[in-house]
């Protein structure tokens, strides 16, 4: 190390058909710091990490590690060098258990093949350390995600890595796994460990970060100490305007159509997470779903929308009752869904930004089965316009946008449905914070339109941000309903631990 | 309660095998004869080249591959075998179909990894061509193993040892080294790590391309033995031998549950899957009155049956799960 970095890119170039992914890059780390890589979507953070671990070749420029010039082929190969790496969606082999998860590819061997002892041994020792116990003996895929990311955690650190990439380790675990998260990681900083941190989440990068690198459109913006910045410098840096009127909103009175209630579910129960919940939601409101992970918030949207039709209690659609048996029954009576996870229930990745936006409308705009081309044309051009999508026309595959982008089509796949009710599930987990505020802006627009929005999300904050009103659950049912005034993160949060205590001292 | 679930749970685990004890059962109730040594070891030498060849495409399978071409591959090491007698070195005669067969194997596994072209059409391809191949050599018609060479050689699908057929202990033999291998090498597990999650495989820095091109490798050696040890017991080669074998050692390690997505499953249950399928052709053997196409019949009826029977279980809810997080 002649000059005190511990990786040095220096002039990263990569360039794909159209795009200029990394122009010219220069990004450095020092021996045991955190550092933060920050930017919008399609910034390029991803596309840089991934010509450090050996997934990409690079166009030109060069890497050094620890001072030795290094050109790695694959992942197989920059691990061998000591640069280990967690991804966003989680990397792991659901069958196989916890343990073989930790240790896969470099089992420890005895004289008669694999030590399975010292396998589960070593897993245990691992992720205890960490303060998770699980019978590492289980396959992965018995856990919950929050789990499975401490497992990719644990593997990552399990080797003896001189580097860690972090490629938005967080997204999937609630407040008390990211606080175990950041103390292992201090941990790994004493012990002079390097790590490459990437997040969405603000309070994240002051809370654990060193230093912030910022990309923007594949270019370096900046390198600075974390400590010498300010939010609000970071952010506007990141989208590269004033971020002050971006971050603002007032959050709204509900002002619409009386005490008459478009939808309401009546103790609604799966005989699994979902234990008793009711609830009513008025023409053209925001209502939220706040609770932890786990408190049955998606079990009641598909409830809602009909994807689990073994539920019990009563659903009532303008105060008549309904029975859903299937998804298509809800959507013949104006509910529209966006699911949590866009990849596995949302998109269809290798068609067009025109056909997954009108997937759902075209028996509607078909005669005879055939469809409409000019009509469809006109409301892809339509929302792609006033959504303001991000693409080079209505051919592109959806795969090639971001993420950001990505969630408005699926937005607009069900805004051209002309719905009652929306429900979307988590609608900026995994976007960045220019995107996030412009779906924001658009949830407020769909709800002043009289279309009402049922919105889950993890982040209290946007709930308080957005909602007019939020029902608060645990456990599988409804414990509480903040409004007006009184709706505050803090006090969700109070709601929360007060059911928690009320729990322990009945039981 | 309790009761009932630990039921579902052996049932889970070890439905197959019960479903193989039953199924036995009934059969030596139904036939005197079903339980003597002589039949028993007569089911076991003729699951034992099916037996070979669901062995290796349990592997395959478990990549979340598939591999048609084993049934032409067996009949071309058949051919192969019959033609090479005329040279009158058993050893050639053996080994020589194996590794063609082997070689022909690991085409196809380079094709699926390197060109990434789908094992369906990849095998496809090949199960054609073989067949083809088989044809050509011998004009459509059976080749008789040249008579000086066919006692030396016979006696790897007629000999016993120790009163069990030869055949049958090199199923045993090849049986021990996959589980073996599946259980304690490093190579088996990635088996299983590369049909679970390619892509994480690869992000592990495992080499998911080397885990196909063995696989393949492999289940193209086991096709071109069982066509081997086939033309040993008939003293020929049959080009249009072998026919739906590879459909047919599918169905073993499906009844076996062995997922055709990957990442689930063994050789355990396979070895299951081919006695269930041969004792059920020996059944309509000792019944006497049916005709052997009743075989397919049933099989088939009993592939669905445990199929449907293995997605209901698998649809439970996990309630150990919110247990074990706490």
């Amino acid at each position: 190390m002649d000059n005190g970095y511990l990786l040095e890119m220096k002039q990263i170039d990569k360039q794909f058909p159209g795009v200029h992914a990394l122009d010219h890059v220069d990004f450095r780390v020092r021996p045991g710091e955190i550092h933060a890589l920050m930017g919008e979507n399609g910034a390029g953070k991803s596309t840089l990490m991934k010509v450090l671990t050996g997934l990409y070749r690079l166009d030109s420029g060069e890497i050094r590690l620890e001072g030795r010039a290094v050109s790695f082929g694959s992942p197989l190969e920059s691990q061998r060098a000591g640069i280990s790496t967690i991804y966003q969606e989680i990397n792991l082999i659901p069958y196989l258990s916890v343990a073989e998860n930790i240790c896969l590819g470099r089992e420890p061997m005895n004289r008669t093949g694999i030590d399975w002892r010292q396998v589960n041994q070593n897993a245990a020792a691992v992720l205890g350390e960490m303060g998770v116990t699980v019978d590492v003996t289980q396959p992965l895929c018995a856990y919950g995600t929050a789990i499975q990311q401490m497992v990719a955690i644990a593997r990552a650190i399990s080797v003896q890595a001189k580097l860690v990439v972090m490629d938005e380790p967080t997204s999937s675990l609630d407040e008390k796994e990211v606080a175990v998260l950041f103390q292992q990681m201090r941990k790994l900083k004493e012990k002079g460990l390097a790590m490459i941190f990437i997040s969405h989440r603000l309070d994240e990068i002051f809370e654990i970060c060193d230093t912030v690198t910022i990309l923007k459109d594949g270019k370096r913006v900046s390198e600075d100490p974390v400590a010498g910045l300010t939010k609000l410098e970071l952010v506007s840096r990141m989208i590269g305007r004033d971020a002050a009127d971006v971050l603002r909103r007032k959050n709204g009175r509900y002002e619409g159509g009386g005490e008459q209630l478009l939808f309401e579910v009546r103790q609604a129960a799966d005989g699994g997470k979902l234990r008793g919940v009711s609830l009513g939601i008025r023409r053209g409101e925001i209502l939220g779903l706040a609770g932890l992970l786990g408190s049955g918030r998606t079990e009641l949207a598909k409830v809602v929308f009909g994807d689990n039709p073994d539920y019990s209690g009563e659903l009532l659609l303008d105060g008549g009752p309904v029975r859903w048996k299937a998804p298509r029954d809800a959507i013949a009576h104006k509910l529209a869904y966006c699911p949590e996870d866009r990849k596995a229930e949302g998109i269809f990745p290798y068609m067009s930004i025109r056909e997954n936006m009108t997937m759902a409308l075209l028996p509607r705009i078909a005669r005879g089965g055939v469809v409409d081309n000019k009509r469809q044309k006109q409301i892809v051009q339509e929302y792609i316009g006033s959504l303001a999508i991000k693409t080079p026309g209505p051919e592109q595959l959806i795969r090639n946008l971001s993420g950001g982008n990505q969630q408005k089509v699926l937005l607009a796949r069900w805004l051209c449905m002309e719905p009652r009710l929306i429900i979307l599930d988590e609608p900026t987990r995994g976007i960045d914070i220019g995107a996030k505020s412009e779906i924001e802006t658009l949830i407020q627009q769909i709800a002043g339109r009289g279309i009402s929005v049922l919105l889950i999300s993890s982040e209290l904050e946007e709930l308080v941000r957005n909602c007019h009103r939020v029902v608060v659950m645990r456990d599988g049912r409804n414990i509480g309903e903040l409004e007006g005034d009184e709706l505050s993160e803090a006090r969700i949060m109070q709601t929360i631990a007060q059911d928690m205590v009320r729990e322990e001292d009945a039981g | 309660m309790k009761q009932a679930k630990r039921i579902s749970a052996l049932l889970r685990r070890h439905g197959v095998l019960l479903a193989l004890l039953a199924l036995a059962a009934a059969a030596a109730f139904a036939f005197p004869q079903f339980l003597t040594y002589g039949n028993l070891t007569n089911i076991l030498r003729q699951s034992s080249m099916i037996g070979l060849i669901s062995l290796g495409m349990t592997f395959v399978l478990l990549t979340g591959g598939i591999d048609l071409s084993v049934g032409s591959l067996a009949a071309l090491a058949s051919v192969l075998a019959a033609t090479f007698s005329s040279r009158g070195s058993t050893a050639l005669m053996i080994f020589a179909p194996v590794l063609a067969c082997g070689a022909l194997g690991l085409c196809n596994g380079l094709i699926i990894s390197k060109m990434k072209i789908a094992p369906f059409i990849t095998t496809l391809g090949m199960m054609m061509a073989a067949r083809g191949a088989a044809l050509v050599m011998t004009d459509g018609v059976s080749v008789r193993v040249d008579a000086d060479a066919a006692d030396a050689f016979g006696l790897l699908a007629r000999s016993y040892i120790l009163k069990i057929p030869t055949p049958v202990w090199v199923f045993f033999l090849v049986l021990a080294a996959g589980v073996y291998v599946t259980k304690k090498t490093r190579p088996g597990r990635h088996v299983y790590a590369v049909g679970g999650n390619e892509e994480a495989a690869r992000m592990m820095g495992l080499r998911p391309d080397r885990v196909k091109i063995a696989v393949y490798t492999a289940n193209g050696l086991l096709a071109g033995l069982a066509g081997v040890i086939l033309a040993s017991r008939l003293s020929a080669g049959q080009p249009v031998s072998c026919d739906g074998w590879e459909m047919n050692a599918i169905a073993a390690a499906a009844i076996g549950g062995t997922q055709l997505s990957g990442g689930r499953g063994g050789l355990g249950g396979t070895v299951t899957g081919v006695l269930i399928i041969g004792v059920i052709s020996n059944m309509i053997n000792l019944q006497g009155t049916l005709n052997s196409w009743w075989q397919s019949i049933i099989t088939g009826l009993l592939l669905l049956l445990v199929v449907m029977m293995q997605s209901r279980m698998q649809r439970r809810p996990r309630a150990h799960i919110k247990a074990a997080r706490g």
